[in-house]
């Protein structure tokens, strides 16, 4: 990857964040777990799912799963900047008019499936490459998990089942981003050592930093000389929470936030590294 | 006559859609692993890895037919159900096994006894729940060709002496009267799902015996509920009997409750379910004795029931 490659994808996770941040009130949005994946979900769309509007309704393409569905926020964003999904369409975040709320869901095209309850696009994955397999293609399905997420049993139910059916053409990639909620994973259920896990469940896994395009390409370019090895792959992106506003990041207390209008004006600016954010908004606790 | 298993092959043999699974439950099924090569799919002892998987495959145009135990299927699987088939508004077909009374002697685990209430409430799910294996095997087709996500409470019963079943019908029950002819209201209508069809069958027999006329409506399927025959059922007898292997609260007394309600009749209904208990385990034909299911004891109660006849 060149660095000019680089730079553009830097600066549409930079355009992602700003949508992110701008769904962050009136009613608010997951801020904190939508920074985390942007880069991953920026790369993954740029560089490595055939996947958009000129092939959704092809068998071959492949597919993205968001199982941690409250990260919706940069999925919307990256759909904006691909042209897939029209900015203005944002404006109707948790408005009836639209189908643009909290969670993922269908209607928005791009996206594959709802979610919401955690642990259930594990299996569904399974289900799509399943199929994928039968049919002889060697398209690509990938699900992406929150590490609070991997305390739900059916996440390692399905891996379990993905790597006794031998489906290499399946990706998990978990978004580490060391919270669940509003706690720390390691302080509440403790998921180190992660890599082991899931390579005693039965997957190839690599670990890379998850907002450096660069590993995150050399990651993936290195599961996937594994393919025909019969075993799901799994890349766990270590991210930070709130990555970008250095105000909120990594605040066990900023999951869910409302910001109110002159905060999101001071969080852009902040993304922007002019000055940082002075935040009052009420946080949402639910420990 | 076909069994279930021959007859899902057909279907699927003609059909490359239909994709059949288990989670490690091949009773109903066991010949079917070497006859479908790859679309036979046993994810193991995981009811919520298989539904949702089945949710993918669906997605991908295939038509899943899932085989679990009925319990562990319909409760243990539940949210998936709820969550990945139902709001997906995905054609999966959960094949649920040992439902009701089928479960014998295993006792309460495995006693589905809540299922019809469980997935009625599921928007746009249908419930199916064959008298016998006849009746399971008459409906099959058009079960797995609906677009709706449908439960089938399996049964491999022989049909009951004397009873033949009607084609087939979405939504329609299938009703036996004394006489079809008769102008005068039934005396009796049973309304009944599933293996308890034979012994409302013996029950009409007893009934008919004693001089009464009896109606009797094999449901076949709780949703959606066959409307005018439930509102026939009330208008044309004094007395109306739900007669379900159910818990009373959600299933066959709870839907007719809700169509009486719903269209402002009033009945004399006399429910005839599990009240807030599980049933004693014990092989089939003492369960049914010990909890007063016999087709003597179900006529019994009805016979009881019954206002005094003026003749």
């Amino acid at each position: 990857m060149t660095q000019e490659e680089i730079d553009q994808l830097q600066e549409m996770a930079l355009r992602v964040r700003e949508h992110i941040i701008r769904l962050s009130t009136d009613g608010g949005c997951f801020t904190g777990a939508s920074l985390s994946c942007a880069d991953l979900i920026v790369y993954l769309y740029n560089r490595f799912l055939n996947v958009g509007p000129h092939n959704f309704d092809a068998p071959d393409r492949d597919y993205l799963f968001l199982s941690k569905g409250h990260d919706v926020p940069a999925l919307y964003g990256t759909f904006v900047e691909l042209g897939w999904l029209a900015a203005e369409r944002l404006g109707n975040h948790l408005k009836t008019n639209d189908f643009i709320y909290w969670h993922p869901n269908r209607a928005i095209p791009g996206i594959e499936f709802h979610s919401g309850s955690l642990g259930h696009l594990p299996s569904v994955a399974v289900g799509v490459a399943l199929d994928c397999k039968l049919r002889g293609l060697d398209n690509r399905v990938v699900v992406i998990t929150g590490d609070g997420e991997l305390d739900e049993g059916t996440v390692w139910e399905a891996l379990q089942v993905a790597a006794a059916k031998k489906l290499d053409n399946l990706l998990f990639i978990v978004d580490r981003n060391h919270f669940q909620a509003n706690i720390r994973t390691e302080e509440l259920i403790p998921l180190e050592p992660l890599a082991p896990k899931f390579e005693a469940f039965g997957g190839r896994v690599r670990r890379v930093d998850g907002h450096d395009f660069a590993a995150l390409e050399a990651g993936l370019r290195a599961l996937s000389d594994g393919g025909g090895s019969g075993k799901p792959a799994v890349l766990i992106a270590d991210t930070i929470r709130g990555r970008g506003l250095p105000s909120i990041q990594e605040r066990a207390d900023r999951w869910f936030c409302n910001f109110s209008h002159e905060e999101v004006a001071a969080l852009l600016d902040e993304l922007h590294g002019a000055r940082q954010a002075e935040i009052a908004s009420e946080a949402l606790i639910v420990r | 006559m076909k069994n279930y298993e021959q007859t899902l092959l057909e279907l699927a043999q003609a059909d490359e859609r239909i994709i059949v699974m288990t989670a490690e439950n091949r009773a109903a099924i066991r010949n079917l692993p070497n006859l479908l090569p790859g679309r036979f799919i046993d994810t193991g002892i995981t009811e919520q890895t298989m539904v949702g998987a089945a949710a993918g495959l669906a997605l991908r145009g295939r038509i899943p037919v899932l085989h679990a135990l009925a319990t562990f299927l319909t409760l243990r699987a539940f949210e998936f159900v709820r969550t990945d088939v139902g709001i997906g508004g995905l054609p999966v077909k959960l094949v649920g096994g040992v439902p009701g009374f089928l479960s014998d002697g295993n006792g309460p685990t495995h006693q589905a006894i809540e299922d019809v209430a469980l997935m009625r409430g599921i928007p746009g799910f249908h419930v199916f729940c064959p008298a016998d294996e006849e009746d399971l095997v008459l409906a099959l087709p058009q079960i797995i060709n609906s677009p709706n996500p449908t439960y089938i409470r399996h049964n491999a019963l022989k049909t009951v002496a004397g009873y033949e079943h009607e084609p087939f019908e979405i939504g329609k029950a299938e009703v036996r009267r004394t006489s079809e002819s008769a102008t005068r209201p039934d005396d009796v209508a049973i309304l009944v799902y599933g293996m308890l069809l034979a012994q409302a069958w013996d029950a009409k027999a007893r009934l008919e015996a004693e001089g009464l006329s009896v109606r009797l409506v094999n449901v076949r399927m709780p949703k959606p509920i066959d409307v005018a025959a439930v509102l026939g059922a009330a208008r044309e007898s004094s007395l109306l009997v739900t007669l379900e292997d159910h818990f009373l609260t959600g299933g066959l007394f709870s839907i007719v409750s809700e169509v009486l309600t719903r269209h402002g009749e009033t009945a004399d209904v006399l429910p005839i379910a599990l009240e807030e208990h599980w049933f004693k385990p014990a092989l089939l034909p003492d369960v049914l004795r010990h909890e007063g299911f016999t087709g003597e004891q179900i006529a019994a109660r009805i016979l009881e029931r019954l206002p005094i006849r003026v003749s």
